[in-house]
């Protein structure tokens, strides 16, 4: 049976399709991430899956119960980390935790276990208000918070979004050790270079999912030549490189820049228009296609 | 002259020091990577490059004007967009262009000019009459852009400005950026994408308050023996009271 299961899952509001026939599944235990910009649906799906949201059309079971008639049964064995910081500012660390343990019938000792390494993070500042938190700490609290009652799922929208790359990662390495403890994590991400973490990955653009595959697979719907491309004035370079007869789109990416070409495109016919343009240094080499270089081909497919 | 220039600029709370003697200085025309952790004291030195804030001591001139007794010049001769304050959702594309222009002052023809080159640049013809609610979260944020330069500033600060569009509108917002530069803007620029990083001409790297590292993306790379500017990141950015 899978954790979590989308059937042709549509939303709408007024004339705006939020969601259109979304499906996909999850399977137990793993680690699986969608991926897209903001506007893309992803908050409106998660808030279906949580109980939170009717869908329009199709049919979604979390834990093999389904969303819209099994809500209670859900909304007691889930775990739910909203994209809006929505703890108790002016409860302490621990009141926060102690106030989501009761709601859910439980206690902070109870699940201890599940929360030690993140929470003995915490632990220093158990008697500072939530809304005194740094950004790092509030989201390891938040997620504390939705692992109190021991969820069989876990849902976090939005997690990383606005922290900086440092504290992206370590809240990354909490999830791998959640995972190992069994559980089903479904978490959504702006940033294409998380999607390498996840076991799989859906592409969402528009309400509509794009792709679903693992990191690797995912990247074989990348069908032309790509080139990684240098020269002295990287502004001059991708100007000239939009225009050339063999690009089919190119972009800037990191120290250097991608250039999708026309099938059957060779190297040096690169090197010949850059340096009949007066490029000075250039370097063209072939690469393979990366999470991000996938996703913007299927984007503008 | 420089775009920008401090010299041990400090701001204190309490007994808090949120910004410790920072000292760098900005070429005209250059696009400045300004980078550190979540509490590393960006925010506090952004405010007061703008004019926002009173330096507890230090020095700093911002487009050549003094940040504690200029502070209304310095407001005239830079722009400022953050990803979450930009513009008036309930005007439409055209009224949010007026109304910036006029606060910084421009003639009515001066407006009308700036308002067609922006439409036109933009390809914002057939949506000028629309509420800017309405648009595609992207074209908003190149709106924000071409506002924040409406007055032609001398110098603009970019507060995390690609925060959750998707990639290839962050890359044309990058190539906004780009032209920008091209044409003598200077650029001050935060941004949590360490592939951005790349893109600037030079980099600092806050931690607690302090600049501990400041070089080309190159350089950087070089002397902490990584292959990218987040190996730089992971590296330097951890500080102590962002943990």
């Amino acid at each position: 049976m899978n954790a979590i299961t989308i059937e042709t899952v549509s939303k709408s509001f007024g004339s705006v399709n939020a969601l259109q026939r979304v499906s996909f599944s999850v399977k137990p235990g793993e680690l699986f991430g969608l991926i897209g910009p903001d506007g893309a649906g992803k908050t409106t799906l998660f808030k279906i899956l949580v109980t939170l949201l009717l869908p329009d059309a199709g049919r979604a079971t979390v834990s093999g119960r389904d969303v819209v008639t099994d809500f209670r049964y859900l909304r007691q064995t889930i775990g739910y980390m909203p994209g809006r910081f929505s703890l108790y500012p002016d409860l302490t660390v621990r009141e926060n935790l102690d106030f989501f343990a009761t709601v859910f019938g439980t206690t902070i000792e109870a699940n201890y276990d599940l929360i030690r390494d993140i929470y003995e993070q915490l632990a220093l500042f158990g008697g500072r208000r939530a809304g005194k938190l740094s950004g790092g700490m509030k989201q390891k609290l938040a997620l504390c918070c939705c692992l109190i009652h021991k969820p069989d799922v876990l849902f976090l929208d939005e997690p990383t979004t606005g922290v900086d790359a440092v504290s992206r990662k370590e809240f990354w390495e909490m999830l791998k050790n959640l995972q190992k403890q069994g559980l089903t994590i479904l978490v959504s991400t702006p940033y294409m270079d998380e999607a390498g973490l996840c076991d799989r990955v859906a592409f969402i653009q528009a309400g509509k999912i794009m792709a679903v595959d693992t990191p690797t697979g995912i990247t074989t719907r990348f069908e032309k030549p790509l080139f990684s491309v240098r020269a002295t004035s990287t502004y001059r370079l991708i100007q000239d490189l939009r225009q050339a007869p063999f690009a089919d789109a190119c972009y800037a990416f990191g120290e250097s820049v991608h250039l999708t070409a026309r099938p059957g495109t060779g190297v040096l016919p690169v090197v010949d228009y850059l340096h009949s343009r007066n490029h000075e240094d250039v370097v063209v080499q072939p690469i393979m296609p990366g999470i991000e270089d996938t996703f913007m081909e299927l984007m503008t497919k | 002259m420089k775009a920008i220039i401090t010299n041990k600029l400090t701001k204190k709370f309490g007994d808090f020091t949120a910004t410790n003697e920072i000292t760098f200085s900005v070429d005209e025309g250059e696009i400045f990577g300004f980078l550190g952790a979540n509490g590393a004291g960006k925010t506090t030195a952004i405010r007061m490059l703008c004019g926002l804030l009173k330096p507890s001591s230090g020095e700093a001139t911002v487009a050549g004007f003094d940040v504690y007794r200029q502070t209304e010049k310095i407001k005239q001769n830079i722009g400022y967009m953050s990803q979450r304050f930009s513009l008036y959702h309930d005007l439409t594309v055209r009224e949010n262009i007026r109304f910036y222009g006029g606060i910084y002052g421009l003639r009515l023809s001066d407006i009308k000019r700036k308002t067609d080159e922006i439409l036109n640049t933009l390809a914002l013809q057939t949506v000028a009459d629309s509420l800017t609610i309405s648009l595609p979260l992207g074209w908003k944020q190149r709106l924000a852009f071409a506002v924040a330069l409406i007055h032609d500033p001398k110098v603009v600060f970019l507060d995390e400005p690609t925060g959750g569009v998707d990639p290839i509108t962050r890359r044309q917002f990058w190539d906004m950026i780009y032209e920008a530069a091209h044409n003598g803007t200077t650029i001050f620029v935060t941004t949590h994408y360490m592939d951005e990083a790349e893109y600037c001409n030079r980099v600092s790297i806050m931690v607690d308050g302090r600049i501990n590292a400041l070089d080309t993306p190159a350089g950087l790379k070089r002397t902490y023996n990584v292959d990218s500017m987040d190996g730089v990141f992971q590296i330097l950015a951890r500080g102590t009271s962002t943990k």
